[in-house]
């Protein structure tokens, strides 16, 4: 084995290819070849690395050290100074928001040092490209105990004492769930990846398929011996070509190596694992929808029961779990069920990949035990709130959940907790406002946005949702009438009450959160035509009236 | 198909011989090698030091070794210069290094934990 | 089966296990109102009117989808499922246009009936509506998107029941339409023109094209000389537009009712389904006997005739050649019936009465010209000519009954049952078997192919010969056996197919409802008028023996072919530019 003094990682998620990454790596190559460095230095790209904000990004080991927002130039000076004379680049490294010293090891960032990465373990870290690199990390190594030591029923009792929840958003207990499947009657069943990913600002799904796709085909494999299928397919959206790509990749490396396919490690278990590709339907997350899609219909959820571990894709028995979830089983399989349970809260246990977004320093995914208060994530591993603003609040669950005001910033980050505040954990997404983010015009951009995913099958949502975001436009207008918010509250818990799905009955939330913590912001635009945020409406207010008494225009 | 793997034991197997892969990643109880490359170094020959370590550590497949480079420790005039920093030794620094001598220190120091007195500037506890 | 037992409303009731909640109230005399739910065809819970309180469930549940369970508490009528069910209402009438009053559904639109029952006085939320064009392609049907509630019960009419699928949703969310794909009218699609979805449709968002003013304009003319055919279904539904029960046999009043109108000449089509048995009964034996195509299939219904020429046009050989009844008609109204009355054809305005809209487009195929004119002018639907007895102010119900003009409007029994699945098959088998054995039939009755069973399968010994035959209705049903028949599995001799689920009877320019049970109605009166007549073999048809020796000569002789006989077109299945 050639041994390489020095190993470059280069982040190649959807993020830093966007920001540049490409040109860096191929400088980075260049100036290794000018100086005949290409026999001592390795250069690798991996999957996202969880800190976009900070990209393209470039790690050198063995030292650790991460350099940030670096361009093709800055590549050039990385080689010259570090690689050849071992000399750290000090403008490239991350500097610390609140002490504002540069921040040099990867191992010492606040932002991935209060991490604890399972789901997100690889990500990052390894090239997604290479089965050995995901093996040497003991990759499939939990496929080889489950075939070789575990009977199916033994899997799943481990997989109930980790107490893990689904992570898409719903929070069903994932070893119940595979419990249903493996007992449900008939012959062919199916498992299937829900890696459409469809709520705005989350991105774990993603990173996790372009960055470890391996960790959810090996977890398919074990959910696929737990409740007797032997066909997987993963549903991922459109939108995500270069997750689709590594995807594809590396089911073809376990193909080849003999991970997937026939008698799988000698032990005469078969699985085999397909692609299925979206059409740009954010209902299709929903896994009844999701199904009918694979199917090749169009993509409508329908009523439940039946539900899919019943009656799933074809009318088999299906397994369905989000990407994130999968990912989590190897480590679960290899270190118990247990293990992951003395992570997080009584009823929500384990680790969950958040997407912090909005008004942040640290911008990125964070995988952390649950329970966690919220205050700790915005501030300490977020870096606080950029030029010094006053956080407002923290949008949760994306266009189907609610805010969190700043008084309740000390929330515990677990599902019964959110529950209880009117909004979800869902699948992760955690947006900062400050002060100056309007939130009727945020809810007006959540509403827009399930209204035109509304698949319309059913007249609550897809008329609901449209009148819904009819009185907010008025609204942010400056149309708005008095009577307004109580048609619009009344029209938001009939939906809540009545519409078919899941995208329905979530559509309101963001407004009846709104109605319950900012319900004086709302009456602002209505009644007197004033709006605090100063984002809404014509004629527009100055920014000045935030802070001088009378409000004047 | 050469690469399948047919049983639980092939993939212990292979995971083994994997993890010599990713092995310069992993932070751990290793043996760190700084060879200095400033410019005084790599004109005395650092260079050629750094590629014979790199060629014994490669040839006798030894995985816990860390090799970083430093700058200019303002010794020149005893470059090209190393220091090696094992786990339950004293750090030593070695000095008018050529390629024989890099071997010797990778076999005697590195793998066999005794110092090469000849060739060491400073040791420290 | 096991059973549940459930409480509904406080009261105790014991199912079947997989009975629905809605099925299970109708059992403690709870009706449950629905908008989108049909019985068997479209059980989607996408309406959200049938919601209902479940204890323990998080969100109101639809009972048309909802399993009962074991110890299920369900409750119908509390506050909050009323104000839902109202909010719903008022939502989906605030998408809907307010023009009831100049609606062909005015005063039978399952919309109408809800908003009257909630007592919905304002629609409290108004909004945007996408604006859709109106879809005149078709010569047989017209779609008025705007009109439309989204309910998708035509969508499974057409793809379930049909097995046409000449419509889908197209778009998302609120955009979403009902139309054919790829941008279509209707006339550029698949559509079989058989207005099943006009029968099942709740609202004005799909209905007949309406030709009466043409009918009023001929008739007001005085140079025209205008006639009129009456298919058999008519005569045991059309009563239904006046009050009367679901397969009343009007026959005597509607002819009466139609003479009052101002036809010249009032005939019947029965008169002509007698002389296509003749035709296509003598053409089954020339085919067995000269080793032709078999089985030879019936072609007198013009929804299945468009569906083979899209779907199956390869089996287009099986079918007969004989035109339908209507045709045959039309041909013979303007010859030889038009030399009888000295009348110049050119002045004859021929008008059907139909219980089906594919004959609108039957009448205006290219090939559908024998006389030398368009052989059939205007089609109208049972539907339109009980708005011509309205509009007229004829007073249906206390008609005297009066009887056809001769000599086109002579017939038997074995013509009338042409109305109901199977009668067609029981017409033929009526004339085979006498002609070829030369005996009479003891009993006329050949019930193994008459009933609502969706193929019906039968042999019958006719001299020597064991004659397999088989009957379809509903395209579905069609399917099985062409596909059987693509399979080389199809060992029949005769194959009757219609189009409409019930055959004539459920077609789809009938009466609105039109379900299950009152198919079996008209289809249960069908069977009373043909026992009621004394002539009940088509051959026996002295009307029909006089115009062979008159004017035709013979079956499948020469002039029969030019005017009896036709032609098929095989169609593609999609758009090509």
């Amino acid at each position: 084995m050639h041994y390489y003094r020095s190993h470059v990682l280069v982040c190649a998620g959807s993020t830093c290819v966007t920001s540049g990454c490409r040109a860096v790596k191929e400088t980075i190559l260049e100036g290794i070849k000018s100086h005949q460095l290409e026999e001592e230095i390795k250069v690798v790209e991996t999957g996202c690395m969880g800190f976009c904000e900070l990209g393209p990004l470039v790690v050198v080991y063995p030292e650790g050290v991460m350099y940030c927002r670096v361009k093709a130039e800055d590549a050039a000076v990385i080689v010259n100074e570090h690689l050849l004379k071992g000399r750290i680049v000090k403008q490239l490294l991350y500097q610390d928001p609140n002490t504002r010293k540069p921040v040099p090891l990867v191992k010492d960032l606040h932002f991935l040092s209060k991490q604890t990465k399972i789901a997100m373990r690889n990500a990052g870290l390894i090239n997604p490209k290479d089965i050995e690199e995901y093996i040497a990390g003991e990759g499939y190594f939990a496929l080889a105990k489950v075939l070789s030591s575990m009977s199916p029923e033994e899997v799943i009792i481990e997989i109930k004492k980790s107490g893990l929840r689904g992570r898409g958003g719903a929070g069903f207990l994932t070893g119940l769930k595979w419990e249903f499947t493996a007992k449900a009657q008939g012959t062919q069943k199916y498992v299937v990846c829900n890696g459409d990913e469809g709520v705005p600002g989350v991105f774990m799904d993603r990173s996790i398929l372009e960055g470890d796709p391996h960790s959810v085909i090996e977890a398919m494999a074990v959910a696929g011996y737990a409740i007797g299928a032997d066909q997987g397919y993963v549903y991922v959206r459109a939108e995500y070509p270069l997750a689709v790509e590594k995807l594809r990749h590396a089911i073809n490396q376990a193909c080849e190596y003999g991970l997937l396919g026939e008698n799988i490690l000698g032990s005469g278990f078969n699985f085999d694992v397909n692609i299925r590709v979206g059409a740009g339907a954010f209902v299709c997350g929903e896994e009844t929808a999701l199904l009918a899609s694979i199917e090749g219909r169009r993509g409508e959820p329908r009523p439940r029961p039946p539900f899919p571990a019943n009656e799933g894709l074809w009318g088999k028995p299906t397994l369905i779990n989000n990407v994130e979830t999968f990912s989590s089983i190897p480590p679960i399989i290899l270190k118990g069920g247990e293990w992951y349970a003395s992570m997080g809260t009584e009823k929500s246990k384990g680790t969950k990949v958040f997407a912090l977004t909005g008004k942040v320093n640290n911008t990125g995914l964070i995988e952390i035990p649950m329970g966690i208060p919220l205050e700790e994530i915005i501030f300490d591993i977020g870096g606080g709130i950029p030029d010094d603003k006053k956080l407002k609040a923290v949008q949760t669950g994306g266009p189907t959940g609610g805010f969190i005001p700043a008084e309740h910033v000390n929330v515990n980050m677990d599902y019964e907790s959110l529950d209880e505040l009117g909004t979800q954990i869902g699948s992760g997404s955690l947006t900062v406002l400050d002060e100056d983010t309007c939130v009727v015009d945020l809810v007006k951009f959540f509403v827009e946005f399930c209204q035109e995913e509304s698949c319309g099958k059913c007249a609550p949502c897809r008329i609901g949702t449209k009148r819904m975001l009819e009185i907010l436009e008025r609204i942010t207008r400056g149309e708005g009438k008095v009577e307004d918010i109580e048609a619009l509250e009344k029209l938001c818990n009939y939906i809540k009450n009545t519409a078919l799905c899941g995208l329905g009955q979530a559509a309101p939330n963001p407004v009846l959160s709104m109605l319950r913590y900012f319900r004086p912001e709302l009456e602002a635009h209505v009644r007197d035509k004033h709006y605090p945020a100063s984002v809404c409406a014509f004629p527009f207010d100055s920014p000045c009236q935030n802070t001088v008494e009378g409000g004047v225009r | 198909m050469m690469k399948q793997i047919k049983s639980v034991d092939e993939l212990i197997k292979l995971k083994e011989a994997a993890l010599n892969k990713i092995k310069e990643r992993q932070i751990g109880n290793k043996t760190t090698i700084v060879v200095n490359m400033g410019t005084c170094g790599i004109a005395a020959g650092a260079r050629d030091v750094m590629m014979a370590i790199i060629d014994e550590i490669s040839k006798r497949n030894i995985s816990d070794v860390i090799i970083t480079q430093a700058g200019c420790a303002g010794m020149c005039e005893h470059e090209p210069m190393l220091e090696v920093i094992k786990p339950g030794m004293p750090q030593v620094i070695y000095g008018h290094l050529d390629k024989e001598k890099a071997r010797r220190i990778v076999i005697e120091h590195v793998i066999n934990s005794k110092v090469v007195g000849e060739c060491a500037l400073v040791q420290q506890a | 089966m096991p059973m549940v037992t459930l409480t509904i409303d406080g009261k105790e009731v014991q199912v079947e296990q997989g009975t629905t909640v809605l099925e299970a109230a109708k059992k403690v005399n709870i009706n449950i109102p629905t908008l989108c739910y049909l019985k068997d065809i479209n059980v989607i819970g996408a309406c959200r009117v049938c919601v209902v309180e479940v204890k323990g469930a998080r969100t109101l549940q639809a009972a048309c989808v909802t399993p009962a369970a074991e110890n299920m508490v369900v409750l119908t009528n509390t506050p909050a499922v009323r104000n839902s069910r109202r909010m719903t209402l008022e939502l989906i009438l605030s998408n809907h246009p307010f023009e009831c009053l100049t609606c062909v559904r005015n005063q039978n639109c399952e919309l109408q009936s809800l908003a009257e029952a909630f007592g919905i006085r304002e629609v409290r939320y108004t909004g945007a509506n996408p604006e859709h064009k109106e879809d005149n392609s078709s010569v047989s049907l017209v779609r008025d998107p705007d009109k439309c509630i989204l309910c998708r019960r035509c969508v499974s009419v057409c793809e379930k029941v049909q097995t046409v699928c000449a419509i889908g949703p197209q778009g998302r969310g609120f955009e979403t339409v009902i139309a054919p794909g790829v941008d279509m009218v209707l006339a550029e699609s698949n559509c079989v023109n058989c207005s099943q979805c006009v029968l099942v449709c709740p609202t004005g968002a799909l209905c007949e094209r309406d030709q009466t003013e043409q009918v009023w304009a001929a008739l007001a003319d005085p140079k025209k000389h205008v006639v009129v055919q009456t298919a058999p279904a008519v005569r045991v539904s059309i009563g239904e537009m006046f009050g009367k029960e679901p397969g009343s046999v009007a026959t005597g009043q509607m002819v009466a009712a139609i003479r009052k109108l101002g036809f010249d000449k009032v005939f019947d089509t029965d008169f002509t389904a007698d002389l296509t048995i003749m035709e296509e009964g003598s053409e089954l034996l020339e085919r067995v006997k000269t080793g032709g195509t078999l089985p030879l299939i019936t072609s007198c219904s013009p929804g299945w005739i468009k569906f083979i020429e899209h779907f199956y046009p390869t089996l287009l050989p099986h079918v007969s050649t004989c035109k339908s009844p209507q045709q045959m008609f039309g041909a013979l109204a303007k010859t030889f019936y038009a030399e009888k009355a000295g009348v110049d054809p050119a002045d004859v305005f021929s008008v059907s009465i139909m219980p089906c809209t594919a004959k609108k487009f039957e009448a205006q195929r290219p090939e559908m010209n024998a006389s030398g004119y368009q052989d059939v002018d205007v089609v109208l639907t049972t539907r339109e000519l009980g708005r011509m007895f309205k509009q007229a102010g004829i007073d249906f119900n206390e008609l005297p009954e009066e009887n056809y003009d001769d000599p086109l409007g002579i017939s038997t029994g074995a013509a009338v049952i042409f109305g109901a699945t199977g009668g067609v098959m029981e017409a033929a088998l009526r004339t085979v078997y006498e002609i070829v054995t030369g005996n009479t039939l003891a009993s006329v009755d050949f019930v193994d192919v008459r009933g609502l069973e969706g193929v019906k399968e039968a042999t019958v010994k006719v001299g020597d010969l064991d004659v397999k035959v088989a009957v379809a209705h509903g395209l579905g049903n069609a399917r099985k056996l062409l596909d059987a028949l693509q399979a080389g599995e199809a060992n029949y001799h005769f194959i009757e197919i219609m189009c409409c689920p019930g055959g004539c009877i459920g077609g789809g320019g009938q009466p609105i409802p039109t379900n299950y049970e009152i198919r079996q109605k008209r289809i249960n009166g069908i069977y009373t008028a043909d026992e009621a007549m004394t002539l009940r073999k088509s051959h026996e048809n002295p009307a029909i023996q006089q115009l062979y020796k008159e004017y035709l000569e013979k079956p499948l002789g020469h002039k029969s072919h030019e005017l009896l006989h036709t032609k098929y077109t095989p169609r593609g299945q999609f758009k090509v530019d």
